[in-house]
């Protein structure tokens, strides 16, 4: 592939592709996301090319990231029509071919509601999707991640070039803050204001970052959109580096996701090749470059400064929050950092303009959420609402409900640093402040629920035993805080609940959440004070003399 | 050395050689390359890189992605990450270390298998999860188990 040199020659690249590609032409999309892939998706990918071979290129196979719904993996989606088939072993296989060849479907292997036994064929038909808003991820079905011409071909990189060649940095920079898009890394803070620090920092040597540590335990839509589409992360990338007038950067990943590394990779060959990164971007004059980087298996090295010490070449050790980041960063030039998903929003704000773009979700939280929903659900998997949808909607609209037929005791947010709400708050809305307020800040997007045998205790326990295990040990409070928290956890755990123990935990929670250097300390007994907050009488059933005493 | 994969292992060193900055990369590197870091190796890359041998080790030791013993045969984790963990993995775990007589981080004499528990892979949809040498074993419960193990030699 010769490199493109112009906005011209990408754009007839673009039309070379589109005719090639009959849209009436069955293709057989096969998820090879985490979940599906540990059904062993692979067998029923293999399976298709065998069989779809011997059909003389009558039909397409496709391997792609994650589709959503990864519940029921491995799952196929059958274009055109999105005819959804759930659970598919190889020996489906043959039957699926015949089936799409002839324009019929194979009604044994579509959902089935659980309840009515009514059937869903096509995936807007389907409840799990029906209620959703793929903006972001919706793409995924669509696109083989090896390939930049799948990319392309569902007008890719389009945002880059409208960016390059109609606007000018303080434009693109205007549009994100007119779009008032924010952080989908935890924090929620608006992305325009912190890109624009670092554009207005004096140093001319300037970094962008895409924060793809994903350390949150049960948060797993990052890897998956990094996995299943990562041109759409990098095309976010070199645009906001062109607002930002960032020279390089890096994309800052999990080391222990094979499949996610070699994506990413190709990826970056990819763009590299076809000129959409290295020097003069599309005749543009406009050089960027980016590299990938590797965590070395410790959760605060998902924290900003940690990172960039990390991509330094130092342990990721947090700094003093004092110091910031997006003035003074990696090697102590302005670095913006921002989170897979943050990034992921900017190409179709670019596109589709900051009108639009504030046109959906709620007052104060502005597009959709990927939210990662698992715990004691019915249906686990990536879901992608508006952001103020009702919670009650992602539990029981789109996830189904608890498992089993029990009860739902509490929802989880944002994991270890997080808090869990009692069910009957099921009707707040998904949104960032709101949820802080409630004590369960959104964080990352990791949802669980939990059902009525959940011990609310032991959740606390094995929460602070998680960030004990993953502390830098850089400051006291947070080194000796901690660990004095799980041990009186631990034992009321163990039914060595002592008098006064509430009081301790109180104190050391106070303590360790005012003294710590960096958020992982600062907030880990947030957990702790939501349980305080809305599960007490539990705490205090296993203290013997308590007013809860049994 | 043998068994490890020794021309990567150097072309790494050499890429790094006289960059005392970038040890942890170096080591990121060797460890994805090799899986495990042996003593040899660690006293090469600090000649190479000019640090001290005691920095190596104290950040080869440290950090979870650095393994320091070679490892079994067979690599056998269970996630204990919060979905998994709301779904039985302790369980699961306590079956694993049972059968195969290993706590987490342990290899057997026979050098069978490595019990690991670890963070979450991102598939918490089929969880609790058994994954042996990269395989998934998804929606597992603490009878499947050796059924499973029974398959690795
Ligand atoms: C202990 C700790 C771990 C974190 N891990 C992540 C992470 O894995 N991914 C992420 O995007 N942000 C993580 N953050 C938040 C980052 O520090 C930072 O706020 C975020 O990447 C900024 O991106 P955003 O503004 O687009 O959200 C973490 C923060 C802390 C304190
Ligand atoms: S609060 Fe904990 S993780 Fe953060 S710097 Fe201090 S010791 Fe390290
Ligand atoms: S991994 Fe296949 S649907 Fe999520
Ligand atoms: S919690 Fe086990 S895979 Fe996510």
């Amino acid at each position: 592939m010769p490199k493109l040199q112009s906005v011209a020659e990408l754009e007839k690249y673009r039309a070379e592709i589109l005719a090639q590609r009959d849209p009436a032409k069955p293709c057989i999309a096969v998820c090879a996301g985490a979940a599906c892939d540990g059904m062993d998706s692979a067998a029923v990918a293999a399976a298709f090319v065998t069989e779809a071979g011997k059909l003389g290129g009558k039909i397409e196979v496709r391997t792609t990231g994650c589709h959503g719904y990864c519940e029921k993996g491995p799952n196929v989606v059958v274009t055109p029509g999105d005819i959804c088939y759930f659970e598919v072993q190889p020996a489906d296989v043959p039957e699926i071919l015949a089936a799409t060849l002839k324009g019929e479907v194979v009604e044994r292997l579509v959902y089935k509601d659980p309840n009515t036994g009514a059937k869903a064929v096509h995936m807007h038909e389907v409840p799990f999707y029906k209620h959703q808003t793929r903006l972001l991820i919706g793409d995924n079905p669509k696109i083989d991640p090896m390939r930049i011409d799948d990319y392309l071909a569902v007008g890719g990189y389009a945002a880059l070039v409208k960016a390059l060649t109609e606007m000018k940095p303080d434009q693109v920079l205007d549009e994100v803050k007119k779009a008032n898009l924010r952080g989908r890394g935890g924090g929620g803070f608006p992305a325009g204001s912190k890109w624009e620090t670092t554009k207005n920092a004096p140093e001319k040597t300037k970094y962008v970052i895409v924060n793809g540590h994903e350390g949150e335990s049960a948060a797993f839509m990052d890897r998956a959109m990094l996995t299943g589409n990562p041109h759409k992360i990098l095309e976010g990338l070199i645009i906001g580096a062109y607002a930002i007038g960032a020279q390089k950067g890096f994309m800052y990943t999990r080391h222990d996701m094979p499949l996610l590394e070699k994506h990413v990779r190709n990826a970056l060959a990819q763009a590299k090749e076809y000129g959409l990164l290295g020097q003069n971007i599309l005749g543009s004059g406009f050089d960027f470059e980016c590299e990938l980087h590797f965590d070395v298996g410790i959760f605060v090295s998902g924290e900003s400064s940690a990172l960039m010490r990390s991509i330094e070449g130092n342990p990721p050790e947090p700094r003093p929050k004092y110091i910031r980041t997006s003035v003074s960063g990696i090697w102590d030039k302005p670095s913006n950092l921002n989170n897979v998903e943050t990034w992921a929003n900017v190409p179709q704000i670019i596109t589709k303009g900051a009108e639009w773009f504030t046109s959906i979700g709620s007052e104060k939280s502005k597009g959709t959420k990927l939210i990662s929903l698992s715990g004691n659900v019915v249906n686990s998997g990536i879901v992608e609402v508006p952001m103020g949808t009702p919670l009650r909607t992602l539990v029981f609209d789109i996830g189904g409900g608890v498992r089993d037929g029990k009860t739902l005791k509490a929802i989880h947010f944002g994991g270890a640093m997080g808090g869990s709400i009692p069910a009957d708050l099921i009707d707040a809305p998904l949104d960032f402040d709101g949820m802080s307020k409630l004590g369960a800040p959104i964080g990352a997007g990791g949802l669980l629920l939990m059902d009525e045998d959940t011990d609310m205790v032991e959740i606390a326990r094995y929460l602070l035993d998680f960030l004990v295990n993953e502390s830098c040990g850089k400051c006291a409070p947070c080194r000796e805080g901690m660990p004095q928290m799980l041990h009186i956890l631990t034992n009321m755990t163990q039914g060595k609940g002592k008098p006064g123990d509430l009081e301790r935990l109180e104190d050391l929670a106070e303590v360790t959440g005012a003294a710590s250097l960096c958020a992982l300390g600062k907030t880990s007994p947030d957990p702790l004070k939501s349980m305080f907050r809305y599960f007490k009488p539990e705490y205090e059933a296993r203290i013997p003399g308590g007013s809860g005493d049994k | 050395m043998s068994g490890n994969n020794i021309d990567g292992i150097i072309a790494i060193i050499e890429k790094y050689r006289g960059q005392p900055g970038s040890l942890i990369h170096a080591l990121v590197e060797i460890q994805h390359e090799n899986h495990w870091l042996p003593r040899e190796v660690m006293h090469q890359v600090a000649d190479a890189l000019e640090v001290p041998f005691a920095q190596v080790m104290q950040i080869a030791s440290f950090y979870k992605a650095f393994s320091l013993t070679p490892k079994g045969r067979h690599e056998v984790h269970v996630c204990t990450g919060m979905t998994c963990h709301l779904r039985g993995a302790a369980k699961l775990q306590a079956k694993v270390e049972e059968l195969t007589g290993l706590r987490d981080g342990e290899t057997d004499a026979e050098n069978k298998f490595t019990f690991e528990t670890g963070a979450c892979l991102g598939s918490c949809s089929i969880g609790p999860e058994l994954i042996v040498d990269g395989k998934h074993y998804g929606r597992m419960t603490p009878e499947k188990v050796e059924a499973v193990l029974k398959q690795y030699e």
